[in-house]
């Protein structure tokens, strides 16, 4: 029989777990009143995933100002793990500040659909979860095991979810922040006609920015 | 980090915890912004400390446990 890949929904709730990290025993509700990027990436001592997660330690700061917080997973052991997090740090300079999840049995990564064997039948590919303070999944970024992550889009992409929790905006292609956000569309007539009067910019009724 | 190592002995983040319950720390939110650690991984070492009869949960904080006092004071 074909195998189903079970993937969480956007504006759903993240799929708890408690999992062995290189920083213990770690359960999704710890995380509870922070935003969490949970992201998994193939195998250890590889070189994109290397590569990635010298990036990801690298934003880590950013994250933090933003109350964000790291957390890796693939399915290698907490020994390879370390191994490998030791290696950056000696190798490269980078210390790996965040956990990453032991997965050995794929408990973590098939409640996140993070195998697809199209892919690999062993490896999770390149997942990303942007998971927000009250444990729903608001992002999705799935990238193939040959193409590393961008960090930029990554810090964008949380930025921008927070700017519309915060201001009930959302926000336009190529969004950075400072640049206008767009006003929700009006419901009903009226609100369509009063739009155009509130001093917003507008291409139309539907279209309307404005600065924050 | 993990608080508690191999032999069953607080870890220097697992100290950090215990001290700042002695210092007076009744919650997760009350150590992490004591020790500056990011509050995932307070929840998490406290449950650890608890596991391992170091700490112990009152209401919905934590105390030190008779064993956790005995640390502290040694």
């Amino acid at each position: 029989m074909e195998e189903v890949i079970r993937l969480p929904k956007l504006g759903e709730p993240a799929p708890d777990f408690e999992a062995p990290t290189t920083h213990g025993t770690i359960r999704l509700d710890d995380y509870k009143g922070s935003w969490l990027i949970l992201f998994s990436h193939p195998a250890d001592f590889t070189p994109v995933c290397t590569t990635e997660f010298m990036a990801f330690a690298q934003i880590y700061p950013e994250l933090q100002k933003r109350g964000v917080e790291l957390l890796g997973i693939s399915v290698d052991s907490i020994t390879s793990h370390i191994a490998w997090v030791r290696n950056i740090e000696e190798k490269m300079g980078m210390k790996i500040p965040f956990p990453i999840i032991a997965d050995l049995n794929k408990e973590v990564s098939q409640l996140y659909g993070m195998v697809h064997p199209g892919q690999s039948k062993t490896e999770t590919v390149r997942c990303v979860f942007v998971i927000d303070p009250n444990k729903t999944v608001r992002a999705m970024l799935y990238y193939p095991l040959t193409t590393g992550r961008n960090m930029d889009e990554i810090l964008r992409l949380v930025t921008a979810l927070q700017t519309t929790d915060e201001h009930k905006v959302a926000t336009p292609a190529n969004w950075r922040p400072g640049d206008m956000v767009i006003v929700p569309p009006p419901l009903t007539a009226e609100s369509a006609e009063e739009r155009l009067k509130q001093g917003y910019e507008c291409v139309d009724w539907y279209l309307c920015k404005k600065k924050l | 980090m993990a608080c508690v190592s191999p032999d069953g002995k607080p870890t220097e983040s697992g100290m950090k915890i215990l001290n700042s319950l002695a210092a007076g720390a009744k919650s997760a939110e009350d150590v992490a912004a004591d020790t500056g650690r990011p509050l995932y991984a307070v929840r998490s070492g406290l449950r650890e400390l608890a596991g391992a009869e170091m700490v112990a949960e009152k209401g919905e904080g934590y105390e030190l446990s008779p064993q956790g006092k005995e640390l502290i004071s040694s």
